[in-house]
């Protein structure tokens, strides 16, 4: 099976003025179609920079990075939006909705700028998106009328709505309580069981021990990729839950 | 949800240029661009209005100086018929510099006997008419009612002259100005002012306290350039120097008149009979054939005209040079909010870009707003100047007309404004880097 991404000495050097800052100085791992992968690192490690070339929003200055059989370095401007709009979803800590718009309208979106010119279409798709992250009543709310779990369903909801290769999750809990983050978490558990493939950036490693498989990231090259066994895992999941 | 076909590992090879998406792509359509910026106007109605305040009023002000000065020119157009085609004037005093002769000489006032010289066509052979005519302000009442009015004493030749038709009664002949009869002739609005039953002819008004007859009624004419014939009375020559105003000439001690009109054959005739009217007048009045200006002055309708419509030139480029000011001024404000826009919502720009809004998509999305702004604000100062061009035709003030050209024109320079000052905030907007967008706060 062709992985989902393929990172061949990823590396990326940021100019600050004289100063050349290596953030991330050659990382190679493939993850697959269905793996759910925690990225984790302390904050300046260049996972966050890892995390922007996954999600095409920059290209590595050095390396190979395919993503769904994309040479993704060799795209252009217009190429890579196409990309982020086609290939993956992204799912942000800040939830990042349009505050004037409905729930349905913030998961219209994606489609919209993917030239889906048909508005009955869109809003279909986007309802089974909603469907989808438990929000069938919620479509009509304004995020200001939704709680802040219920707006990152939303966000999932608009990450999921064009049936991308991969979710690509910032911190998706950092601004949750608890029991919300819980709920996110599960719902990202019952998408991959759906044979989602999501990759979730983090540095607390209760959410990152539901994932399969965690990459840490230090000094910009990668520490660990390590798998916990099947049976470690639902362990963690109901200590989890307990809290 | 798992998409892949391909069950081989391969790595990076030319192969998966195939899957390239292509950057032809269709994106967002641009009708919903359009909704996108329209939701946003509409969100901050006040602001959105504020911000297109400039451009609503520089729309309102073209509009309603070109229609202003479209009404002008019809009027002055107008005029030049109504006042009767091919009129000449010959009024006292030369036209140089402040009005003032340079000769020793005291200036000579034209009197009935230089009118009676240009009405003989062995002098003036290209005049066809020739009406000495003077002028007088007086009061005028019908009892209770009361009015000023401009008060023209004429001959019989007045009524062809000016192209004036009689509504009801008969017009001054003769008789009436061999013996100054007491008559008077009324102008159709000024009719209706001190008769509103329409019943004039065979009354008596009082004019400056005398009694005078009233023996016709003009038919209406309407407005000029030189203000309203149908405001004035007219009465024999001889009546308003007998009774009314009695000027005379400093040096001769004779009875002047105002000004003389002069009808020439046709158009082709004005130049020739202007050349006989001033040969006339100044052998008349004693001056050799060189060396001394004219003691008096010869205007056709088309200097006078000329004049005018030179004067109105230069006014609306005045008023067109302000409207413009404020039409850049509206600019600059709209590019201002659209700068200010741009920053407050740079985490929704990083936002569309990072769900797959290319560049363009931006620029096009933020561009559309711009031009909404401004060509809303363009219509809006449209419906302003329209209705101040109504209000100046309902109210009588002014003459306006509005054309299709000046409406084209208005929305048109609105949308370039638009396009001109939101193309800078649009490409900020656009280049803006998706991950420092998202990051901003």
């Amino acid at each position: 099976m062709q992985p989902i991404i393929q990172a061949r000495d990823l590396a990326r050097t940021y100019q600050m003025g004289d100063l050349a800052v290596e953030a991330l100085r050659g990382v190679s791992f493939d993850i697959q179609p269905g793996e759910f992968v925690a990225i984790m690192g302390p904050s300046g490690s260049g996972k966050t920079t890892l995390m922007n070339l996954m999600g095409c929003l920059e290209t590595p200055s050095a390396g190979q990075y395919t993503l769904d059989g994309l040479p993704v370095e060799r795209l252009d401007k217009d190429e890579l939006a196409a990309a982020r709009n086609r290939k993956i979803g992204f799912v942000f800590q800040q939830f990042n909705l349009l505050p004037r718009s409905t729930a349905l309208a913030n998961v219209e979106l994606p489609l919209i700028y993917g030239g889906e010119r048909n508005r009955a279409a869109r809003r279909e798709q986007a309802a089974r998106a909603l469907e989808a992250v438990g929000l069938a009543d919620r479509m009509e709310h304004r995020p200001r009328e939704l709680s802040g779990g219920q707006q990152q369903r939303v966000a999932i909801a608009r990450a999921l709505v064009n049936q991308p290769a991969l979710l690509l999750a910032d911190e998706p809990t950092g601004n949750l309580d608890s029991h919300s983050s819980a709920e996110i978490i599960a719902l990202f558990g019952q998408l991959n069981a759906q044979g989602i493939t999501i990759i979730l950036v983090t540095h607390e490693a209760d959410v990152a021990r539901a994932a399969h498989r965690v990459l840490t990231i230090r000094d910009g090259l990668l520490a660990s990729d390590q798998r916990p066994t099947e049976d470690q895992r639902p362990e963690d999941q109901r200590r989890r839950r307990a809290f | 949800m798992i998409n892949e076909t391909s069950t081989t590992q391969s790595s990076v090879g030319p192969s998966s240029f195939v899957a390239r998406p292509s950057s032809k792509e269709r994106g967002i359509s641009l009708a919903e661009s359009l909704r996108i910026a329209l939701e946003t106007l509409m969100a901050n109605k006040l602001r959105t209005l504020l911000t297109a305040l400039g451009v609503i009023i520089g729309v309102a002000a073209v509009v309603a100086l070109l229609a202003l000065g479209r009404g002008s020119q019809e009027q002055i157009a107008e005029s030049i018929t109504k006042n009767g085609a091919n009129l000449l004037t010959v009024r006292a005093g030369s036209v140089g510099a402040g009005g003032f002769t340079s000769s020793g000489g005291a200036t000579r006032s034209l009197t009935i006997e230089d009118a009676k010289a240009l009405a003989d066509p062995a002098n003036v052979p290209d005049a066809a008419l020739v009406s000495p005519e003077t002028m007088t302000f007086g009061t005028v009442t019908n009892g209770a009612k009361d009015t000023s009015a401009m008060i023209t004493g004429a001959t019989a030749t007045y009524l062809k002259i000016h192209n004036d038709a009689l509504e009801q009664g008969e017009f001054i002949d003769e008789g009436h100005l061999n013996g100054a009869a007491p008559v008077a002739v009324l102008g159709g609005r000024i009719a209706s002012t001190l008769f509103p039953d329409g019943d004039a002819v065979g009354k008596t008004i009082k004019v400056n306290g005398k009694r005078f007859k009233v023996i016709g009624v003009l038919k209406r004419k309407g407005g000029s350039m030189f203000g309203s014939a149908d405001d004035g009375i007219v009465m024999p020559l001889s009546t308003v120097q007998r009774t009314l105003s009695a000027n005379r000439d400093a040096s001769t001690g004779k009875l002047s008149i105002e000004e003389i009109a002069v009808q020439a054959r046709d158009e082709a005739h004005l130049a020739s009979a202007t050349a006989q009217i001033k040969a006339t007048l100044r052998e008349r009045h004693r001056l050799p054939q060189s060396g001394e200006s004219d003691d008096f002055s010869v205007d056709n309708q088309q200097n006078l005209i000329d004049t005018l419509t030179q004067s109105r030139r230069t006014m609306t480029l005045y008023l067109g040079a302000i409207a413009a000011i404020s039409l850049l001024v509206g600019g600059i404000g709209i590019m201002n909010i659209m700068l200010v826009s741009v920053r407050e919502r740079t985490r929704e720009i990083g936002l569309r870009k990072a769900i797959g809004g290319r560049e363009r998509d931006i620029l096009t999305q933020f561009l559309i707003e711009a031009l909404a702004l401004s060509t809303g604000g363009g219509l809006l100062g449209l419906l302003v100047g329209v209705s101040i061009a109504v209000g100046a035709n309902v109210s009588g003030q002014a003459r306006a007309s509005v054309t299709p050209a000046s409406v084209a024109l208005a929305v048109g320079v609105a949308m370039a404004i638009g396009l001109f000052f939101g193309i800078e905030p649009a490409r900020r907007a656009a280049q803006l880097d998706p991950i420092e967008a998202l990051r901003y706060e």
